[in-house]
């Protein structure tokens, strides 16, 4: 057996922690200590996913560097292994972990080797839900996560975090009970959990819209679909920078690779049926919320809105059925993933000097931080979808990919191209220009080396990705292919028996 | 017949040294600590002698008394769940001044009385067992005779308890008026033809097992014992009769009433969701902690009956794991319950433990991991004890009952977060009192690394629980 690597990079950040857990802070502000140990678990675990990442043969559809191993006897065994899909939500986690790590060095005042900890075991569990090959172990990494993130928001959280903490907590544990049931039942149903049996043996049509169903509740709670969103912008706006950073770049994406590898994998034929309430609920998601989100006045809730539209286009590209629509889908949740991140960093850095989220507190801020509003621009533009940046390629593709399918939806779905850039750039003019009032800002200093560090990194991937996104699309290509080769036969031989 | 004695040797074993305890704290002054020592030690031998035992299912005493794998593994339990019971609460014995000889006899008498309930095959030596049981929870519950509220609960305890055993009983006459036997295999075998007698019989034995387990609509007295008692006598409750319990109420299901599984699944349903939902929705309110747990077992007995009344082989041994860490989850909690003391007192209050998790992390850090099992968050084992469960109700597709089951869990998850937040969330009060107490930080570190270590290798218990089968 090869070494295995899928179960390294998943339990290394566990071993981290525990040697973060391990050590001794010097006094009660510093610890040095834990944080080194943090870093170089979350580095080594970076770099580790990029050898798999150039390792990983990108012109197989079949799953690759699989582990198996008896789990629980008689019943399900513990499977890992990965596909295109995957290992790009696995390279986005494992570079987004770092970034966390050091933003939090600055902005995290007390208890911060708990908080590291919490992050090193949520980046276990995250990976562990895109490695995972079989429905019960991924369900155990899927909820396992709630434990961490609910600790993340409520103990290092804003005013309202009990609240905001809660709501996450139990909306997101009541939409997944049902896919509970849901993976019991198919095993009743197939004789197994595992998710390439599963693929071959094929579910029974008269079940799969119910089945369908159960997962949909879960998936649409974590994406987040309107209307059951209402929990993102409570636990972006209380949570620390660090915790709306892996909410906004990874926890929203295990719905997304949710619904391509379980809900479009396994129920093609549910997946077909319910395409007109995905289309809906999309399309409201993405005007609706575009709209909420320019009203807001905390620039958190506004970027957790416009967090909720993207994804909108997400589910949208991925219920398109098509190439374009499905590999837009995915670039959209990488890119997305990096530039929602990036501007919940922008909005940490002015939060950690001026301590106000409000957008009319600020106004001029061009004039003191020159560096920041330069960088902040880069990922405004990317938010509205700027050609040149990573997030252009998704939304344009996803668009494409839906015109090929239904017009109507397409042409609604673009007007939320149009209040993107609305919202984002009425943001980025209330913010770093206008008159300079506040005189808490004029105080301000520019970017920290580590800040500019992050923030340039995260920069230079979204312009590179903007202008050439071959290596994403190299990578999904063939497990693209190979699912929509799947539901199409799929659909065409039940289809014939009809 | 006299070769069976043979097969009663921990029996034999644990009521001698009854005896010998009994007259040696009698004639001896101030014995508790020394009987309380030498009570630690003899579970350790009975749990030897009960593995010592070789034997393959077999019946002694005109099959009366049932030797199976089922029945030492849930002595075994027992056992080992009062092991850490007893070595958890004896500075709590101290600190109330309750250090009296008997408790720890008492404790002994009740075990005794867990085992003949769990072994029995008659209904007799069921019942006899089962009052033994009672009547030893009865002292143990009013044991702090000089506190109003303990002997409240002992008082509340034994009127209540003492109607259902005589349901209980009634139950039985009736069914042997109508079955002709107090075998169990003889009632399996006459029960079969659909006769309203043995319904009747069954409805009222099942009344009197409900009670006992505490589950609804036969609960009331559940929160009023476990908030009166001293917390040592609770902890018993929270876990050692409900093994018995459960375990009798698995024999019963199927071994006399197997023949009738249509009768009562739908009754058992009934009561599993109804206890799910109570327990759920009534401890939102709670403050006192041990209020709280109360209903919180009220909850956990809804899951481990929904197992029983799927009536299917792997309905049962779902339940077996479920009691199973049903108990690892409450020695932990329990374990917590006892370090809860500040300025010499023992606080029960909930409120009280607001930010807790700076002054003493480790020990926070443990009850938070409890409390997310006991709220069945993977991948700690309150979550394998759940899906176990749910397997097979699903596999005898009762959805509905998996539905109820899975959202209540979600409305159970809010009382137990609901104590995270105070611990973690809130702004800290004084420490608790420091005492060196390597019992309760035994059983919590213990409790702890099972519950928080199970997800690795969840089939560790399915080698021992597969081999055993249905009677």
């Amino acid at each position: 057996m090869n070494f295995p690597i899928l179960s390294s990079i998943t339990f290394l950040p566990l071993i981290g922690a525990f040697f973060v857990f391990l050590t001794k802070s010097e006094s009660n502000q510093v610890n040095k200590g834990a944080i080194y140990v943090s870093l170089f678990t979350s580095f080594a675990n970076f770099f580790l996913v990029l050898f798999l990442w150039y390792s990983f043969d990108k012109s197989s559809p079949n799953f690759q560097f699989v582990e198996e191993a008896v789990w629980i006897s008689g019943f399900i065994k513990f499977k890992f292994g990965i596909d295109g899909i995957s290992i790009l939500f696995i390279l986005l986690t494992a570079f987004i972990i770092p970034i966390c790590v050091i933003s939090c060095v600055n902005s995290i005042k007390n208890r911060l080797k708990e908080f590291l900890i919490a992050i090193l075991v949520l980046e276990t569990f995250m990976i562990g839900v895109f490695c995972s090959l079989d429905l019960v172990i991924f369900y155990l990494f899927f909820e396992a996560g709630l434990i961490p993130m609910f600790l993340i928001i409520g103990i290092w959280g804003g005013p309202r975090r009990v609240y905001s903490a809660f709501k996450f907590f139990l909306f997101t544990l009541l939409g997944s009970v049902l896919m509970l049931i849901a993976i019991i039942s198919i095993y009743w149903i197939t004789g197994t959990t595992d998710v390439t049996e599963i693929y071959k043996i094929k579910i029974p049509a008269e079940f799969q819209n119910l089945l369908w169903l159960a997962f949909f509740s879960s998936f649409a709670v974590k994406m987040p679909m309107w209307p059951v969103h209402t929990w993102l912008p409570d636990a972006h706006v209380e949570a620390p920078t660090a915790g709306s950073v892996i909410l906004a770049a990874i926890l929203l994406k295990m719905a997304g690779y949710g619904f391509l590898r379980f809900s479009v994998g396994m129920f093609p034929l549910a997946s077909e049926y319910f395409t007109p309430l995905v289309f809906t609920l999309s399309v409201i998601a993405i005007i609706y919320t575009s709209l909420v989100a320019l009203m807001q006045d905390d620039m958190k809730k506004l970027i957790a809105y416009s967090s909720v539209a993207h994804m909108g286009y997400v589910t949208l590209g991925i219920f398109t059925f098509n190439k374009q629509g499905i590999e837009g889908g995915i670039i959209q949740m990488f890119s997305h993933g990096l530039i929602s991140a990036a501007l919940f960093l922008c909005v940490g850095v002015l939060y950690d000097r001026a301590h106000s989220r409000l957008i009319n507190n600020y106004g001029g801020v061009v004039n003191i931080l020159p560096k920041y509003s330069f960088i902040l621009m880069i990922f405004v533009l990317g938010t509205l979808g700027l050609p040149g940046t990573s997030g252009f390629v998704g939304e344009f593709l996803v668009l494409v990919g839906a015109f090929k399918v239904n017009f109507l939806v397409a042409i609604l779905a673009s007007i939320g191209v149009v209040l993107a850039a609305a919202y984002i750039l009425w943001l980025y003019k209330r913010v770093i220009f206008g008159k300079l009032e506040n005189n808490q800002i004029k105080e301000m200093k520019d970017l920290n080396k580590s800040e500019m560090g992050v923030l340039v990194s995260i920069g230079i991937l979204v312009i590179f990705f903007g202008f050439y996104p071959e290596p994403l699309f190299n990578t999904v290509n063939v497990s693209v292919d190979n699912l929509i080769n799947n539901y199409n036969m799929e659909i065409n031989r039940l289809s014939v028996l009809k | 017949m006299i070769n069976a004695i043979y097969f009663l040797i921990p029996e034999i074993f644990l009521s001698l040294s009854v005896f010998v305890f009994i007259i040696f704290g009698v004639f001896k002054k101030n014995s508790f600590d020394l009987i309380y020592k030498a009570t630690i030690i003899i579970i350790p031998v009975v749990i030897f002698l009960i593995l010592n035992n070789n034997f393959e299912n077999i019946k002694i005493f005109n099959n009366s008394f049932a030797l199976d794998e089922f029945s030492s593994f849930m002595k075994i339990l027992i056992l080992v769940s009062s092991f850490f019971v007893l070595i958890m609460s004896k500075k709590y014995i101290q600190d109330i001044k309750n250090n009296k000889f008997e408790y720890p006899v008492i404790m002994l008498i009740a075990i005794l009385g867990m085992f003949f309930m769990v072994s029995s095959n008659d209904l007799i030596l069921f019942y006899l067992g089962l009052e033994l049981q009672s009547l030893s929870l009865y002292i143990l519950a009013s044991i702090d005779r000089d506190n109003l509220r303990s002997s409240e609960a002992g008082i509340k305890y034994f009127v209540l308890s003492a109607l259902s055993s005589g349901l209980l009983l009634y139950g039985c006459s009736l069914l042997y008026g109508f079955t002709g036997s107090t075998n169990f295999q003889v009632i399996s075998n006459n029960v079969g033809d659909i006769n309203i007698g043995t319904i009747f019989a069954m409805i009222f034995i099942l009344v009197g097992l409900a009670f006992k387990v505490s589950a609804v609509p036969f609960h009331m007295w559940t929160p009023d014992v476990y908030e009166g008692s001293p917390t040592s006598v609770t902890s018993f409750f929270a876990i050692v009769p409900k093994i018995a319990g459960i375990a009798v109420f698995i024999r019963f299901m199927y071994s006399p009433f197997q023949n009738i599984l249509d009768q009562w699944q739908y009754i058992l349903v009934f009561i599993s969701i109804a206890s799910m939902i109570l327990g759920a929705v009534a401890a939102i309110n709670q403050k006192n902690i041990k209020r709280l747990i109360a209903y919180s077992s009220i909850s956990h007995m809804g899951y481990a009956i929904a197992g029983i009344s799927t009536g299917t082989e792997s309905g049962f041994k779902s339940t077996i794991i479920y009691i199973l860490i049903y108990s690892a989850m409450n020695i932990g909690f329990f374990a917590f319950v006892f370090l809860m003391k500040r300025s010499g007192k023992y606080i029960e209050d909930i409120n009280e433990l607001s930010g807790i998790s700076k002054n003493h992390p480790l020990a926070a850090l443990s009850l938070l991991i409890v409390l997310f099992s006991l709220a069945g968050i993977p991948p700690l084992a309150g979550f394998f004890a759940k899906f176990y469960i749910f397997m097979s109700v699903i596999e005898s597709g009762m959805y509905a009952l998996a539905i109820i089951g899975l959202v209540t869990t979600v409305v159970s998850a809010f009382y137990y977060i609901r104590i995270v937040k105070v611990m973690y969330f809130d702004s800290p009060k004084k420490p608790f009192e420091n005492f060196k107490n390597y019992g309760v930080y035994g059983s919590l570190i213990f409790s702890c690394i099972f519950l928080s270590s199970f997800f690795m290798y969840p089939s560790i218990f399915n080698g021992i629980i597969s081999k055993i089968n249905i009677f």
